[in-house]
């Protein structure tokens, strides 16, 4: 089988991102995201990245010697601002995500359940430091989440369960689930399959994931 | 310009204006200022002086994300001042050694309200963190900023989805309206809100500078005295009114700290 590297995850889930949409990229691989998506590409497609400190219209990372210390994304990163772009506080920020104007927010995640669980932000140890951030912001506030993640943990467990064990960010909140081995849609009647990587089939990928899996007639 | 407090906070202006009313009524200058009318200042010469009456066990708000925003100078002039015990809000519990890492550092800080304390660099909080030092309340990032937005709006509760049904939501009141579930959250009320702006007047009209706007706005509403160091100081009337983010009503004292020192931390 061919594994997606990070890169092409990111590729793969750009490509679903439509012509006019509002997104908010998650701290980490969805970050890779903003280097597919069509606008810099030259596509013809605009899509307006939104960054929860304050901005709408995030532009790419400038160069070394353009970087401004007032002007960094959520992950703290210097970026730019695209012609039409704006700056916001944070309540406004966040009443954007809240108030479910956000078309989708693309997150990471340790986890997702069957029926949608989202959990990415603690892993519950006693001596962890919790840290949240805007994840519960955006697991409830997006009209779609789609998580990005690698689809089984270094040992090789499914990092799509039947039930959480880490503490939840949000409760039946994810829409789609990117894999580096599948595309996943999460429905009320369980996980569709969607698409399955080159030199995997549908009993290989329903073996490693271990919960019961739908197949869609389009997926190979 | 007569300045005639060296501090201001609404109150002292509010009493000045019907001393002013008083004087004129009777025919009689105004204070030291036998020639002209008394005039709103709240222009503060120093960090230092900004800060001088910030008391032990105050809570107090720290603007910024990251860099964006932080004002360095005043939290160095709170880190000389020798406050104690404070509460401190903030989205993160300081980075490095400088800023907010400065003052947990110094041990100041009895509790800090953040939504995401652990970074690479968060070694002071850290290790009084784990040392049971330090008290964390952890609040998710909107949750944060609606929260300080309600303080200053006089809001006293208020409904939210976020955080529903995991660990952060335990013990809240919790409701369902319209098929969507909600968790009750509070306001967070300050003593003082500690904020970097870019430009001023002297009647304490804001304005700000790209993603460095941050929590400045909300923050300054939401506190008993905000204290605002800009990088420069305009003459009233020359900030584009269509353009002020922060209207003069939600600020005390300003000061102005010149970029090189705004840089220094």
């Amino acid at each position: 089988m061919k594994k997606l590297d990070r890169k092409q995850m990111a590729a793969r889930v750009a490509r679903d991102i439509p012509e006019g949409a509002y997104v908010n990229l998650g701290i980490g691989l969805p970050t890779l995201v903003a280097d597919y998506l069509p606008a810099s590409k030259n596509s013809g497609r605009e899509i307006i990245v939104h960054s929860e400190n304050g901005i709408l219209g995030v532009g790419p990372k400038p160069p070394e010697a353009e970087i401004d210390e007032d002007l960094i994304n959520a992950g703290k990163e210097p970026v730019t601002l695209l012609p039409g772009g704006a700056y916001f506080h944070h309540a406004d920020s966040f009443g954007m995500i809240r108030g479910r104007h956000l078309d989708f927010a693309i997150l990471g995640a340790f986890q997702v359940s069957t029926s949608g669980d989202l959990a990415n932000w603690h892993t519950g140890g006693a001596d962890a430091i919790p840290a949240v951030g805007g994840a519960m912001d955006l697991a409830v506030g997006a009209k779609k989440v789609l998580v990005m993640m690698e689809h089984l943990t270094k040992e090789g467990k499914s990092k799509i369960v039947e039930r959480c064990t880490y503490p939840l960010t949000g409760a039946r909140c994810v829409d789609r689930i990117y894999t580096d081995l599948a595309v996943i849609d999460v429905k009320a009647d369980g996980l569709h399959v969607v698409e399955i990587v080159d030199g995997l089939d549908f009993p290989e990928l329903q073996r490693l994931t271990g919960v019961p899996l739908k197949r869609l007639a389009t997926a190979a | 310009m007569c300045n005639i407090l060296p501090i201001y906070s609404n109150r002292f202006i509010w009493l000045w204006s019907l001393i002013e009313v008083d004087c004129e009524l009777k025919g009689e200058p105004v204070g030291r200022c036998h020639n002209s009318r008394p005039m709103i200042n709240k222009i503060v010469a120093s960090p230092e002086a900004a800060l001088a009456d910030v008391p032990d066990g105050a809570t107090v708000m720290i603007h910024g994300f990251g860099n964006a925003g932080m004002p360095a100078a005043l939290i160095d002039a709170l880190i000389a001042q020798g406050a104690r015990d404070l509460t401190i809000v903030n989205n993160n519990a300081g980075n490095g050694d400088t800023g907010l890492a400065a003052l947990i550092k110094a041990r100041r800080v009895r509790k800090i309200l953040c939504s995401f304390p652990r970074q690479a660099d968060s070694w002071h909080f850290d290790a009084q963190y784990r040392a049971g030092e330090i008290e964390l309340e952890l609040v998710p990032q909107g949750t944060l900023a609606e929260r300080i937005r309600a303080a200053g709006a006089g809001i006293g509760a208020f409904y939210t989805p976020t955080g529903h049904g995991t660990r952060l939501a335990e013990g809240k009141e919790t409701r369902r309206i319209g098929g969507r579930d909600y968790v009750l959250e509070y306001p967070i009320h300050a003593d003082y809100a500690l904020v970097k702006a870019d430009r001023a007047d002297r009647w304490g009209n804001l304005t700000y500078r790209k993603s460095a706007r941050n929590f400045g706005p909300i923050m300054a509403a939401a506190a008993r005295i905000s204290v605002v160091q800009v990088r420069e100081i305009v003459e009233l009337g020359s900030l584009d009114p269509e353009a002020i983010v922060t209207p003069s009503i939600f600020v005390q004292r300003v000061v102005r700290v010149a970029p090189a020192m705004m840089k220094a931390a």
